[in-house]
């Protein structure tokens, strides 16, 4: 059996850190309290030389020059704690919570994937730099001993089997975790290394410490045999930002929602999974009903809930962070919130990533990727709801039809070329070509004069035309129980167009010489109206 | 000079022989691949419409301009090819689309509200690549403003799908694209098409009469311009029921989907069935 423990030193920092990235080579003091009782709860290396102590107030750190100082932030930590069991799950799926900072994870047989266990290590610390994280690894035959080593030494380090309680033994007694009575005793016994404690008599030390006494001489020793308690599998990934001050520009914003993607996707990608969906939710400063944006020169709208949400689904899972960038640019252009932004959650839903196998006799198709761009792009330019694909409703009602998603009909593709789809465009040559038509979106409204019930003459969009021929009516109604019912007659009408009405509209010069129409007179709203032209 | 360069020419043909037969013959390479309009007699007449290329169909309303573009849809999309659509004017109906057999699903419809949308967005759906065909429909937009596009548009669209399968066609009302395009193919009307036609029934009757429905027309195409195909065929008469027609200017009698649009609308009920009117 092999067990490796992630550990990360400072988590506290490393949280913040890893939301900051600029703060890594600064001296860093993360606070705690209410004001003015706030005081330092953690701090970085550097700071650390500066002489900052942990306890000490805030307003005594923050004379020393230098000094960047933060609010301790337990959503960064649970993040930062997420993103460990991620770099933990990357590797095995048996592993157990221990604690916040630590993961211990059972290799046992993965020597076949990953090879030796200095490569299972370095694996570990690749992943966990990607992931913004600087943890310790340690890997030994028992869950405890690695857990230990973990927090005792720095970078990777690998315990043969057999050699626990000498590796152990020159560590100090405090990576034992001892209550601080104990570690008070240990202290007046002139007890400070795993290695002197390893060596008291077991019935003494019972004696004099009890139960606890017993466990922590089985951990120095490096002989425990505890198995581990397997974590659930999470599906949660979310990242977040709290803003010191408010961003509004959509540059700015970019920026920050990258760097919450880079992150976000690097999980993802440790986990061997994609996105599905992208969900964006900003909190939002409140702002003043009407107010005015000077830049803009708009009366900017309150937003009630001073929240912005949005959703993107994608149209395979993807895990590209700049492309999911560009989407979310695209959106945020085309609805961009409504006040400065003060905090930023972005989540993913997972889903495995596509996996399909390139036919050389598969037609071209767009990348769905690329096709989600590029759609966006299209959306921002036509408005949203004016791009996708159309699709037939169950009505009668003339002209009705809904726009969906596109989406690239892959197993559509796919089924067709089984089936020899790819020479079906050839057949359709000896097809018989249907007439068309062209619909006049909204209907334009138009003058007919009748004669024995029939057209005779029509006047429409500055053109007086000749009926040559007319074919109709054709009546038709529906949707009598509903609020807007409809009931038409329709013509079908070969129109010789001989003069201009005098209109003022420009399209009236090119008017053509003759055209099929189709008409209809509305009968609840009593007019004739132009439904289009066959074409 | 001359008799020198023929010596070398000579020797340079006499060593490459055997591998070469004339290395000094010019030859274009390209081969343009070309793909089904859905119609038999355009095909015949053009050669199909060519990939990687600006195709232009251009012609007065009623011409059939709209009808030729849904049946190379329909082909396309047969083919199992994702296909979009430019709808300068929002004028495209998929009632009609789906009844001439264009699969919905794999059609991109763009709904635009001015020329400027409409180019922006074909110039979008070209450089996103992989459509089989990608239709620019500026067929309602007066030709004066069709006419002030400037000249560099069609040379973009021209050099941004150049070497791509890419089939672009843009439909007018007047022929815009100048040498931008590789083929220009101008439609007329011929004459419309009603059942019970004095012609049809041998006799004159009121064209007002009962049962008076409208079967289609004939419209005449016209190649303008094609680098594809260079023959003495340069005109060809399409009807407008009938262009599955295996010859120029041939005629067949085939009812129109037009019609059945009289009768049956919409999609297939429930019950599996055209629900009538």
């Amino acid at each position: 059996m092999a067990f490796a423990s992630v550990f990360v030193p400072n988590f506290m920092v490393q949280a913040v850190v890893r939301a900051e990235p600029a703060l890594r080579e600064s001296a860093l003091a993360l606070v705690e309290g209410k004001p003015p009782l706030c005081s330092v709860t953690a701090v970085n290396e550097k700071a650390a030389q500066m002489g900052i102590e942990i306890g000490m107030a805030k307003t005594n750190a923050a004379r020393f020059a230098g000094l960047e100082i933060r609010p301790r932030s337990l959503s960064q930590e649970e993040i930062a704690h997420a993103v460990l069991l991620d770099i933990g799950w990357s590797v095995s799926p048996r592993m157990e919570d221990t604690a916040q900072d630590a993961i211990a994870l059972d290799i046992t047989g993965l020597s076949y994937l990953f090879g030796s266990e200095e490569d299972i290590g370095a694996h570990l610390l690749q992943c966990s730099s990607t992931c913004s994280l600087r943890p310790n690894v340690a890997i030994a035959s028992n869950v405890d001993t690695a857990l230990i080593a973990a927090r005792g030494f720095a970078g990777i380090t690998v315990i043969p089997s057999g050699q626990e309680s000498k590796y152990l033994g020159e560590l100090s007694v405090s990576v034992l975790s001892p209550s601080a009575e104990t570690a008070e005793t240990l202290s007046r016994w002139g007890v400070h290394t795993c290695a002197a404690f390893a060596g008291l008599p077991v019935l003494q030390l019972s004696e004099r410490l009890g139960q606890e006494g017993v466990r922590l001489h089985v951990l120095a020793r490096g002989a425990s045999s505890r198995s581990l308690v397997i974590a659930d599998l999470g599906h949660s990934f979310e990242e977040e930002m709290d803003l010191d001050d408010a961003v509004e520009e959509l540059d700015p914003l970019s920026f920050l929602l990258g760097r919450l993607l880079d992150q976000l996707c690097a999980r993802l990608a440790a986990r061997s999974l994609a996105a599905a969906a992208v969900r964006v939710r900003f909190e939002l400063q409140p702002a003043f009903e009407n107010a005015f944006d000077i830049r803009k020169e708009t009366f900017r709208s309150k937003n009630p809930s001073g929240l912005y949400e949005r959703e993107i689904q994608l149209p395979i899972p993807a895990r590209d962070s700049k492309m999911l960038l560009k989407l979310l640019r695209l959106r945020l252009q085309s609805n961009p919130p409504g006040a400065p932004i003060h905090k930023i959650l972005l989540a993913a839903d997972s889903a495995r990533p596509r996996a399909t196998q390139g036919g050389l006799f598969l037609p071209s198709f767009p990348d769905p990727e690329k096709l989600e761009l590029t759609i966006a792009r299209i959306a921002n330019v036509v408005g949203e709801g004016n791009v996708g694909s159309p699709s037939l409703v169950d009505t009668h009602r003339p002209g009705e039809f809904q726009m969906r998603r596109f989406l690239t009909p892959l197993a559509a593709v796919e089924t067709n070329c089984n089936q020899g789809g790819a020479h079906s465009g050839k057949q359709r040559a000896d097809s018989k070509v249907a007439t068309s038509f062209r619909a006049f979106r909204p209907p334009v409204p138009a003058k007919l004069e009748l004669h024995a019930g029939r057209p005779t003459r029509v006047i429409f969009q500055g053109l007086r035309g000749e009926v040559l021929a007319a074919a109709g009516p054709w009546r038709t109604s529906g949707d009598w129980w509903r609020e807007d019912p409809w009931q038409q007659d329709e013509w079908d009408l070969e129109i010789h167009f001989h003069s201009f009405s005098g209109h003022s509209d420009v399209s009236a010069k090119f008017h053509p010489e003759c055209g099929l129409y189709r008409f209809y007179y509305d009968s609840l709203r009593g007019g004739w109206f132009v439904r289009g032209i066959y074409d | 000079m001359s008799s020198k360069t023929t010596a070398l020419r000579l020797r340079v043909e006499s060593a490459l022989a055997a591998r070469v037969a004339s290395p000094f013959q010019y030859r274009d390479r390209r081969i343009v691949e070309t793909v089904s309009a859905g119609v038999l007699p355009v095909d015949l007449l053009t050669g199909g419409l060519p990939r990687g290329s600006l195709t232009e169909i251009y012609g007065p309303p009623s011409s059939g301009r709209t009808s030729l573009l849904i049946s190379a849809l329909a082909s396309r999309t047969a083919a199992s090819e994702v296909c979009a659509l430019v709808d300068a004017r929002d004028a495209f109906d998929p009632h009609f689309a789906e009844a001439a057999g264009v699969k919905l699903k794999q059609l991109l419809w763009v709904r635009c509200r001015n020329v400027d949308q409409a180019l922006r967005a074909t110039d979008l759906l070209i450089q996103g690549g992989g459509f089989g065909l990608i239709a620019l429909d500026l067929s309602d937009t007066s030709p004066h403003v069709v006419r002030h596009v400037p000249l560099q548009v069609w040379f973009r669209f021209r050099r941004a799908v150049e070497y791509t399968p890419t089939v672009l066609v843009v439909l007018e009302q007047e022929s815009n694209a100048k040498t931008c395009a590789s083929l220009v193919l101008g439609l007329r009307t011929q004459k419309t098409r009603w059942s019970q036609t004095s012609e049809r029934m041998g006799e004159i009757i009121s064209p007002h009469s009962q049962g008076f429905l409208l079967e289609g027309w004939k419209s005449r195409a016209e190649i303008l311009r094609s680098r594809a195909k260079q023959e003495d065929r340069r005109w060809i008469e399409l009807d407008e029921t009938s262009m599955g027609a295996s010859g120029i200017g041939a005629d067949f009698e085939t009812q129109t989907i037009g019609m059945y649009s009289r009768i049956f609308t919409g999609k297939l009920s429930s019950e599996g069935g055209p629900r009538q009117r």
